[in-house]
């Protein structure tokens, strides 16, 4: 089980995809490849857009199926970045 | 380029000034303006500093401009922005108040570092925060990702105290949204690219639903949303059309933005590029919680709906 500290990453307004892709790239999928589980821990993260989460998991539920969702948790999140992470899983799953 | 700037252009009454605009001659750049007064949105400022840019300094030529509040012009930084000296006298010390000035942002880096720095200058409680910062930082980065505008992205802002609202301005000269859209979508008009790129999970990069790794085309729909549910202006002009979201009584989402409040034009000057202008008002504003919930419905069905749309159908014989 391995945590990632997303705060450290972006700072408190979780908005640069860049680094989302830089964190879903060399540090998620290595670890899932692995067979690991990942923490995401939102803890500090005042606020996360939608394209964020989006470059953060959407590829990896495309890649993973909606078993990414087990393999995968969201720590400390507020409650806004909670729903942001709902939207995207949402609109994911019921994608093709 | 010829551009007016009236005694008040708002996005409630910004057709007008959009009307009156005159991109001919693109090498030179005339600015005029109302003699005595000159009240206008950031959308605007953002609009003459980015056409500014692609001109040449000694090509552009600003006209005396006597209105009383011409000051205002000097202070968002317009005439820096121009590369030309401001002639307006400035008689009487005026507070700053809480504006953010015309800033160039080409980058992820620089976003990230504006909206760092843009927060303590409108003085914002915590709650008021969040739509702000969201608003500014999918738009910027749309025109980082899309637009391929040489000169990035045109920001201002300012807060006006009597109505407690924030109005901001966000201004490209890139590819525009026709161009974006038709990367992977059919859009035959400005109008129509417009709509496109307003429906939830509808992006130029791709024709997949749930959009690439990197896009999910929900940017432009959420800013929207945030607009509608405060009963909020949000503006969207590129090529000759420009679409605008007016006040309603009603804060029903939809995912089509023609099923909302709204004007259309689109025998407007083309603007090569997009303009976003966004009112955010401060004393209304919905909790940011409660508005995700509905976007979270909203798309959900959107999605559904179009997934559906694909399903074959039985042949009954």
């Amino acid at each position: 089980m391995t945590t990632i500290n997303i705060f450290q990453k972006v700072g408190p307004f979780a908005e640069n995809k860049d680094e989302a892709r830089k964190i879903r790239i060399n540090e998620i999928v290595p670890k899932l490849e692995k067979g690991e589980d990942v923490i995401l821990n939102f803890k500090n993260i005042e606020a996360a857009t939608q394209s964020f989460i989006h470059a953060l998991i959407s590829d990896l539920i495309r890649k993973y199926g909606d078993d990414l969702l087990d393999k995968i948790s969201f720590q400390s999140c507020n409650e806004n970045v909670k729903k942001i992470i709902m939207i995207v899983t949402d609109y994911m799953q019921e994608s093709d | 380029m010829k551009i007016y700037l009236p005694n008040s252009a708002f996005i409630g009454n910004i057709d007008p000034f959009l009307k009156k605009l005159d991109f001919t001659n693109k090498e030179h750049l005339e600015i005029s303006a109302n003699k005595s007064w000159i009240a206008v949105h950031p959308v605007v400022l953002s609009m003459v500093a980015a056409l500014g840019l692609q001109t040449k300094p000694e090509n552009v030529k600003c006209e005396k401009l006597t209105a009383k509040s011409a000051h205002y012009l000097q202070r968002m930084g317009l005439y820096k922005f121009l590369g030309i000296q401001s002639d307006v006298n400035i008689e009487e010390h005026e507070p700053a108040g809480r504006f953010i000035p015309l800033s160039q942002i080409k980058n992820s880096t620089e976003l990230s570092h504006f909206i760092k720095e843009m927060i303590p200058l409108l003085h914002l409680q915590p709650n008021q925060v969040d739509p702000i910062r969201y608003v500014v930082s999918e738009l910027v980065r749309n025109v980082i990702e899309h637009a391929a505008s040489q000169s990035g992205a045109i920001v201002s802002a300012q807060y006006y105290k009597k109505s407690n609202r924030i109005a901001i301005g966000i201004v490209d000269t890139g590819l525009g949204i026709k161009k974006t859209i038709n990367q992977s979508h059919t859009a035959s008009t400005h109008l129509e690219a417009i709509r496109l790129a307003l429906i939830p999970g509808i992006t130029g990069t791709t024709k997949k639903e749930g959009g690439t790794e990197y896009n999910a085309g929900a940017g432009l729909f959420f800013i929207k949303t945030i607009a509608k549910v405060n009963h909020d202006f949000f503006m969207i002009y590129s090529g000759n059309a420009m679409y605008k979201l007016l006040k309603s009584g009603t804060t029903k989402l939809f995912a089509d933005p023609f099923k909302d409040k709204h004007s259309i034009s689109d025998n407007l000057p083309k603007w090569t590029g997009t303009v976003v202008g966004i009112d955010i008002s401060l004393s209304e504003t919905r909790e940011f919680s409660k508005l995700l919930d509905a976007i979270r419905e909203t798309y959900s069905s959107a999605v559904k709906e179009r997934k559906q749309a694909r399903f074959k159908k039985p042949k009954f014989i």
